[in-house]
């Protein structure tokens, strides 16, 4: 893991129930799509996080679920402002250059692209956003605003006017035509992110047109 | 319903004597307890009969040895058998026993599905369900009908062993410890894709062999094959492999499936030999074994024949991993169960 470094937290915002959005001063250069390591103390291990922010701007986001059991976010979510917190340079290849694409991200696997789409990456882009409630469309009102039918918000627990119902592979799956010309990004579980690239292939996609962004 | 009590099985020395130590029991007991779960093949509490009639009531009450026999197998034509075992979320795992002459070798899960996504991979389509504790890791072994032939352990079964250590080395300790099972790590193999802080550990706190997944030295290539590389670069790998000071006993080994069309040109023996000019290592190749819906082929035997002359040619160690039944879906990569929820 790279070096840590200590930062001062901005804010700690709960954007929907146990989702939050840290933020603090960026001191690094990054690519949209890369990653960062954060930890609580220098000596601890760090978890990666994809920044969400754009790389213009004067501060580094950072979009997280609170996971009951897990060793970093419930200590995260307690943060406040003037709390601090070390992470790491950023680092990763989950990048993504200005060519015509679909980006396809279910739950935080929304944040590579929001700092794509925030980096000014979003503008011939196709965002297909799914997540189980309507609150967990991270960032929607901005996409919405500048994407307008290029962007396709979708869950699966509510009905929601505006927003299709059902999961991400189901609104795929559904479309007949889909453009097999252009990149796929996927970022999100391990069960979507198989299941999409398997039907993108089984429509006729080159492999090496869908590029997979993993959690773990 | 019975609330399921906590497994004994599966914890360290350590472990044992903060238990002892909750439940007031004299600390050698945790030695005694040690010794009945790791070196006699008892089921149950009750039969650790050297420890007190009340120490076993006070462990019973709130503990269980925690072991699970396998719920289903199926043999190979080749003599490979697929073990199928419920884990403890009531989900269930796969694990390979694979007999030859002079080797026996059981190859572990230490997940419950996987979360890593590579393109080859058939448990990479069940998605994750979750780590896999060291007890339900070391159960594959220790309920194995065939436990008493074992001679190698490789953990290369369902999941990423680097991405649950907790479970991982714990396990190897028990298995190598003398309190445990005395095992030699000389005979024991962990394989992981490359997630470099995990693996610095593992070649840190263990002595066991290494096996990484490489599968193309182009990182673009293998970006698309595994997208780890998104995260952690294979130059990263090899440079933290490379850090590390191994001795003479213990081996990396570099996995390598073999694609039609793919991942065997000249130019991908040429790359080879440069990056991993200067690691003592050796590439096992491995014959790809189609999971549905992919878009990968098998090559013929004769061009991974070719294949490992030409990196023999340039001074790199080289085997071909014999495929083990394929027939029933226990060779390498084609382990899953998601079908197989409800049995």
């Amino acid at each position: 893991m790279k070096s840590l470094t200590k930062v001062t937290i901005i804010s700690n915002l709960e954007v929907a129930p146990g989702a939050y959005v840290l933020s603090f001063p960026r001191s690094f250069e990054f690519v949209p799509g890369q990653v960062i390591g954060i930890a609580m103390n220098p000596a601890d291990k760090p978890r990666l996080y994809s920044i969400a922010s754009g790389n213009k701007e004067n501060v580094v986001r950072i979009l997280y679920t609170v996971k009951p059991e897990g060793k970093l976010t419930p200590d995260l979510a307690r943060l406040h402002a003037g709390d601090t917190i070390y992470v790491s340079e950023p680092f990763g290849g989950f990048i993504c250059d200005e060519q015509k694409a679909v980006w396809v991200a279910t739950g935080t696997g929304i944040a590579p692209f929001s700092s794509m789409f925030y980096s000014g990456l979003g503008k011939n882009k196709t965002l297909i956003q799914g997540n189980r409630f309507a609150n967990g469309l991270y960032f929607r009102d901005d996409f919405e605003k500048e994407m307008g039918p290029r962007y396709v918000p979708s869950c699966t627990r509510e009905q929601v006017a505006g927003v299709y119902h059902g999961r991400v592979l189901k609104y795929l799956s559904e479309k007949k035509d889909l453009d097999l010309s252009v990149k796929y990004y996927l970022c999100g579980s391990a069960e979507m992110v198989v299941d999409v690239r398997d039907l993108l292939i089984e429509r006729g996609m080159p492999f090496e047109n869908v590029v997979a962004e993993i959690f773990f | 319903m019975e609330e399921k009590r906590e497994a004994l099985f599966g914890k360290t020395l350590n472990q044992l004597e903060t238990v002892v130590k909750e439940l007031e029991l004299p600390r050698f007991t945790a030695a005694q307890i040690a010794d009945w779960l790791y070196k006699k093949d008892v089921t149950a509490i009750e039969e650790m009969t050297n420890l007190s009639k009340a120490a076993r009531e006070k462990l019973t009450s709130r503990f269980e040895v925690g072991l699970s026999d396998p719920v289903k197998v199926q043999t190979s034509v080749d003599g490979t058998k697929k073990y199928l075992y419920r884990a403890r979320n009531g989900k269930f795992i796969e694990t390979a026993y694979m007999p030859e002459r002079n080797r026996h070798t059981l190859c572990v899960s230490s997940q419950v599905g996987c979360k890593m996504g590579c393109l080859f991979c058939f448990t990479a389509k069940q998605g994750f369900q979750g780590n896999l504790s060291a007890g339900e890791i070391l159960n594959q072994i220790r309920s194995l009908p065939e436990r008493h032939q074992l001679t190698n352990i490789v953990y290369m079964g369902m999941g990423e062993p680097f991405d649950n250590m907790e479970g991982v080395m714990q396990s190897l300790e028990i298995l190598t410890s003398d309190y445990g099972f005395g095992m030699s790590p000389r005979r024991i193999t962990v394989s992981t894709i490359g997630i470099i802080p995990a693996m610095k550990v593992f070649l840190e706190e263990s002595t066991c062999h290494l096996a990484v997944s490489l599968h193309s030295p182009f990182e673009e290539e293998r970006r698309r094959l595994m997208p780890i590389e998104h995260v952690y670069s294979l130059t990263e790998v090899l440079e933290a492999i490379r850090s590390f000071p191994l001795g003479k006993q213990r081996r990396i080994s570099f996995e390598y499936i073999v694609f039609k069309d793919l991942n065997h040109s000249p130019r991908h023996v040429k790359e080879l030999a440069r990056i991993l000019n200067g690691i003592r290592c050796r590439i096992n190749l491995l014959r790809f074994h189609p999971v549905p819906g992919t878009p990968l082929q098998a090559p013929d035997d004769a061009t991974l024949g070719e294949f490992k002359t030409a990196l023999e040619n340039k001074g790199i160690v080289t085997t071909i991993r014999k495929s083990r039944g394929q027939d029933i879906y226990a060779a390498c990569g084609l382990l899953s169960t998601k079908e197989q929820q409800v049995i």
